[in-house]
């Protein structure tokens, strides 16, 4: 873990020391006058994952929106491997997405195609050099080891929504990012479901060793899959740690949220 | 909660049905309005900005446009073909009527060639686009935006305004002209048939005796000036899909407002371009 003093001090050499990956410092965002972020630090090494858990509506999906630069800060900074995201145009913004993966939390596939295309979207666009056949190796092989090996020609709206989910994580994770964001990967999904979604994030977690930022209300899955956890209530981190010094918190907001999760 | 205080009722019903508002109301949201406009007008201003940024730099989406000429172009030639068919027969029996009641029938193949290649064919193709096209892209992204897949595209590093927009802008500009010519075409024909159903009419005799007089000051730029209509159907139903927010309502509220202001802009604009082409190609 980096203390915020590290990733104030350091940001340039981040990727090359091995600093953060991820580095939120004193984020804030509004949405009107509902404030949503009030001034979140965080920071999330290689390899490591960071659960960032809360009630709804106290900006978990925003700050992943925030991170990945689909919405600006109002202030604060956000640094990728120590680069300061904040104001950068739309396509040098993309060079840096292409070393990072999202999961929406309702999967958003392109309705208009097959699982095969929506995994090979990505490709198609930054890895030109690649034949029609390595393609559809690559996303073959991905979508085998999301289990959706079997339905490659099948539009997303004759799947199910937990089968729609393992294709976003194929389609995340298809040009091999180093950075993992995943936005309630188990949200709506039956129990055994969500166990197998929760697996097949370790799985890649310990093949691709990417850092990744898991928003999510499900405790248990927090649990399983990440190393650290981060409450959030009202657009502020209630306390970082591991889910024992959550169970040793003292603070009321962290044993009401534990007692009722 | 709902607050059902009788306050609270009274203020919902300040201003009856019928009953006309206080001129302060009336004033305010007079100004309301203009601001909202002027805001969504310097909003398409930006979104226009990001598309021209977006289309000139590389890498160039040829894949998606041409996917695009097909989709605006191909699949509305059979309607505006028909359109232009109705326009051309409409236009012969009108002008027939007319003109053989002021003495002037010998002029009627030269009133249906021009009313057709100045204005009718051109603004007729604009007007059926707006309609098709401009709900088809209105709701198609529209609904994509709702479902986060605009962002989908934005965070696999693909950026939105060159894959989505300028692609389809772009083939709205290119294909309008040649539509035209489609629209042209059939209205010619079937004004002829028109005519020659009520007294023996070659074909040749027709179009000679129509085009008698004119050259191509009278033919290219009305057909040309509809590649401002492709920009404008374009760009606004881009626009209104691509802002879009609130569900299946909001795509609803995407497709009818792609459609009725790109239809209201083509026609103004046509108001503008008519009159800049009478003061070039006199």
């Amino acid at each position: 873990m980096h203390t915020l003093d590290q990733i104030a001090a350091e940001p340039a050499a981040a990727k090359e020391d091995g600093g953060p990956a991820i580095a939120v410092v004193d984020l804030h965002k509004s949405f009107g006058s509902q404030k949503v972020l009030n001034g979140i630090s965080l920071a999330v090494g290689r390899g490591e994952t960071l659960a960032v858990l809360g009630r709804s509506g106290t900006g978990k999906s925003v700050l992943l929106r925030l991170i990945i630069g689909l919405e600006k800060p109002d202030s604060g900074s956000i640094r990728i491997h120590g680069q300061d995201i904040a104001g950068l145009i739309l396509d040098r913004m993309g060079e840096i997405r292409k070393k990072m993966g999202f999961l929406f939390q309702h999967a958003a596939l392109y309705d208009s195609l097959t699982v095969e295309q929506n995994v090979a979207f990505p490709l198609e666009h930054h890895k030109k050099e690649m034949s029609k056949s390595e393609r559809h190796d690559r996303v073959k092989a991905l979508l085998a080891e999301v289990g959706m090996e079997g339905h490659l020609e099948k539009m997303p709206s004759d799947i199910s929504g937990g089968m729609q989910k393992r294709v976003g994580l194929a389609r995340a994770l298809v040009l091999e990012p180093d950075i993992l964001l995943l936005d309630e990967p188990t949200a709506g999904l039956d129990p055994i479901s969500s166990a197998e979604i929760d697996d097949l994030v370790l799985k890649l977690q310990e093949e691709h060793h990417v850092a990744s930022v898991v928003v999510t209300h499900d405790l248990h899955s927090a649990k399983t899959i990440a190393d650290r956890l981060a409450l959030l209530n009202e657009g502020n981190v209630v306390i970082e740690g591991s889910f024992e010094q959550l169970q040793g918190s003292d603070d009321e907001f962290v044993r009401e949220f534990l007692k009722h999760s | 909660m709902i607050d059902r205080s009788p306050s609270a009722l009274a203020g919902t019903q300040s201003v009856l049905p019928g009953q006309p508002l206080p001129l302060s109301s009336a004033v305010n949201s007079g100004a309301g309005l203009i601001t909202e406009f002027l805001e969504w007008f310097g909003d398409l201003g930006l979104f226009f900005w990001h598309v021209v940024q977006a289309a000139v730099t590389p890498p160039f989406e040829f894949r998606e446009l041409f996917r695009q000429l097909d989709e605006i172009g191909s699949k509305s030639l059979p309607l505006v073909a028909l359109a232009g068919a109705a326009t051309g027969i409409v236009l012969s029996m009108e002008a027939r009527y007319s003109l053989t009641r002021f003495g002037a029938k010998s002029l009627l193949p030269a009133a249906i060639v021009f009313s057709i290649i100045h204005e009718t064919g051109p603004i007729i193709t604009g007007l059926v686009v707006s309609g098709r096209v401009g709900a088809g892209i209105g709701a198609e992204l529209a609904s994509m935006k709702v479902t986060e897949q605009i962002d989908a595209i934005e965070a696999s590093a693909v950026n939105p305004y060159r894959l989505l927009a300028a692609t389809r802008i772009l083939a709205c500009i290119l294909m309008l002209p040649l539509l035209t010519l489609a629209a042209d075409f059939s209205g010619l024909v079937m004004g002829w048939v028109a005519q020659a159903l009520v007294e023996p009419l070659s074909f040749h005799q027709f179009i000679s005796s129509g085009f008698k007089g004119a050259d191509f000051s009278d033919f290219l730029p009305p057909t040309f000036k509809t590649m401002v209509f492709g920009l404008i159907i374009g760009l606004i139903a881009c626009f209104q899909g691509m802002r879009t927010q609130g569900g299946a309502a909001g795509v609803g509220r995407a497709a009818t407002s792609s459609v009725v202001l790109s239809s209201l802009f083509v026609i103004l604009a046509d108001v503008v371009l008519v009159k800049l082409i009478l003061i070039f190609f006199p």
